[in-house]
């Protein structure tokens, strides 16, 4: 069954209707951890907003758990937890003074549900008298969970929550991710980092309001259309572009230490010729291997096809 | 002359008990691409604050474009540009009243500014943008405009905290496209970024660890040092180790 569901989903904003959510369609299973994943201004806040019911959609229709956003909003709110991109707990209050606000509001109490929220908890636990304004960025963030977990929720909704955060940190928060799938919590999540797709069972690409697809990591890497290739040389400037300015090139970007290339035509003798070219150009070292695409790769693919 | 752009020795800054930047040493040459990593709370930000003059140090010395950090902060303050994510660009103002007012406030004189505003806008192609309000760009746009102000004065070098946080893959390597043009024009880049693959393309990276640098060399020398294949393995190795839990 469908936990979350969006059909056709639309939202303009302002008096000139600029659109910010275009025609969203997708469909998130019961216990799925869901990655909605694009860049600032993609439209994943709005949809977020939308779908925990605290912004009105223009057109469309969306259902969470299985009740309208519209007309069930209240079924909605008591069944879902959300935490916003930017961080909303009352600064003023301590941690475990946030926590028993947020039971009290759901008709609950931190003991009821401890268990959920037992692994996150401890590691704050020390700080419970801390007044959470005081609190670490990640701390804030391990708070925020709890407080978006106490009441027990059907559908979590996390809005971008490793912004900011470094490598390490965000490696931690996705191991909590999952560890709440296994207690069978749907967890929607958006994220601009494109490395964090593969950690999610399945994922939506979103650019300018538009689903550019939806799929398992796994097939979105294994959609990308052409053959792709890792290239380098001693002199990684230049040979961005002397690689723009070859005639076999179809795209060329840098990731990491190497570029990323396809070919227009990629035939056989694709790689000793461009092996051969840059040579000629006073490159030395020259490396070129066939690799898998990451999703970042299939990403910008897919954003010159939309 | 000195030969570098940036020099800091043991340069430490402490708040209370609590030693945010603790003897931190190293230095950047001319149009060198520094990449200045760390987890959150390793004290990048109040080391950056430190060189870019706006927070005395509590102990160690520092040049920034041969100026000293303690003594001579506003002239750091007029050979430097700065931009993040966070702070960049009057969302109320339009185009090129934004570069007017940046430029007006780095001291550039108006002839010059009105020339270098009309050849910016012609670099981005955002001449027939000018008029709009920066508020109504997007993203992409805004963080790729705001590094332009930024080094508009032709800064001896220029920070950058976080600059690409957020865009899209396509717009953040245009970016650093931007950002190896400067470089080669001469300008000194001092960079922070939670993105690995970004670490690669500097010239040398330095990793902080709970207010020291734990780690400094090319992206290659650190892969060999530590025997990891990418620069996320460095990275992951050096701050698991941290103590400090902060922001």
């Amino acid at each position: 069954m469908a936990s979350v569901e969006l059909h056709r989903l639309m939202k303009h904003y302002g008096k000139e209707k600029i659109p910010a959510v275009k025609d969203v369609s997708f469909s998130v299973k019961e216990g799925e951890l869901f990655g909605l994943i694009g860049p600032d201004g993609a439209g994943k806040s709005s949809i977020f907003r939308m779908l925990t019911t605290l912004l009105l959609p223009d057109g469309g229709s969306a259902t969470v758990a299985g009740y309208d956003i519209v007309t069930d909003y209240k079924a909605i709110r008591n069944r879902v937890g959300y935490m916003p991109g930017k961080f909303s707990l009352y600064q003023d209050l301590s941690v475990e003074e946030n926590l028993n606000f947020f039971a009290t509001l759901f008709n609950t109490t931190i003991q009821q549900n401890y268990e959920l929220i037992k692994d996150i908890y401890v590691q704050i636990e020390p700080f419970k008298n801390r007044r959470a304004g005081k609190l670490s960025g990640g701390m804030k963030q391990k708070l925020a969970l709890c407080c978006a977990l106490i009441h027990k929720p059907e559908v979590l909704f996390l809005d971008e929550p490793t912004t900011g955060v470094d490598a390490v940190s965000r490696k931690e928060f996705w191991e909590m991710l999952r560890r709440l799938k296994q207690q069978g919590i749907t967890i929607l999540v958006s994220t601009p980092y494109m490395d964090e797709a593969t950690l999610c069972d399945r994922i939506a690409l979103i650019q300018n309001g538009e689903i550019l697809t939806v799929n398992t990591p796994e097939q979105i890497v294994r959609n990308y259309p052409f053959p792709l290739y890792a290239i380098r040389s001693q002199r990684i400037t230049h040979l961005l572009r002397h690689l723009k300015e070859y005639e076999n090139t179809q795209s060329c970007f840098a990731f990491g230490e190497y570029l990323h290339l396809t070919f227009k035509q990629p035939h056989e003798k694709a790689v000793a010729s461009v092996t051969d070219y840059l040579t000629r150009e006073g490159h030395t070292g020259v490396e070129c291997r066939q690799i898998n695409p990451t999703v970042e790769d299939c990403f910008i693919q897919l954003m010159k096809t939309a | 002359m000195n030969p570098y752009v940036i020099k800091a020795d043991k340069l430490t800054k402490q708040f209370g008990d609590f030693v945010a930047t603790n003897q931190i040493s190293f230095e950047v040459s001319k149009g060198e691409i520094f990449g200045f990593l760390g987890a959150n709370g390793a004290g990048k930000t109040t080391a950056m604050r430190m060189l870019c003059g706006l927070l005395t140090p509590t102990s160690g010395t520092a040049t920034v474009a041969g100026y000293d950090v303690y003594k001579q902060t506003e002239q750091i303050k007029r050979n430097i540009g700065y931009m993040s994510q966070k702070f960049s660009l009057y969302e109320d103002l339009t185009v090129i009243e934004n570069i007017r007012f940046y430029g007006g406030i780095y001291g550039l004189p108006a002839k010059e500014l009105k020339e270098e505003s009309e050849s910016l806008l012609e670099k981005l192609g955002l001449q027939d943008q000018s008029k709009k309000l920066v508020g109504s760009l997007p993203l992409g746009w805004k963080q790729k405009l705001s590094f332009s102000v930024a080094i508009l004065h032709q800064p001896q070098v220029v920070f950058l905290d976080e600059p690409t946080g957020g865009v899209d893959p396509v717009v953040r390597r245009q970016f650093w496209d931007l950002i190896y043009d400067a470089a080669e024009n001469g300008i000194t880049i001092f960079v922070t970024t939670h993105y690995m693959d970004e670490a690669e393309y500097c010239n040398r990276v330095s990793i902080m660890v709970d207010g020291r640098i734990d780690a400094l060399d090319t992206p290659g020398g650190l892969k060999t040092q530590f025997k990891a294949a990418t620069m996320d393995e460095v990275f992951y190795q050096l701050a698991r180790g941290a103590k400090r839990q902060a922001d």
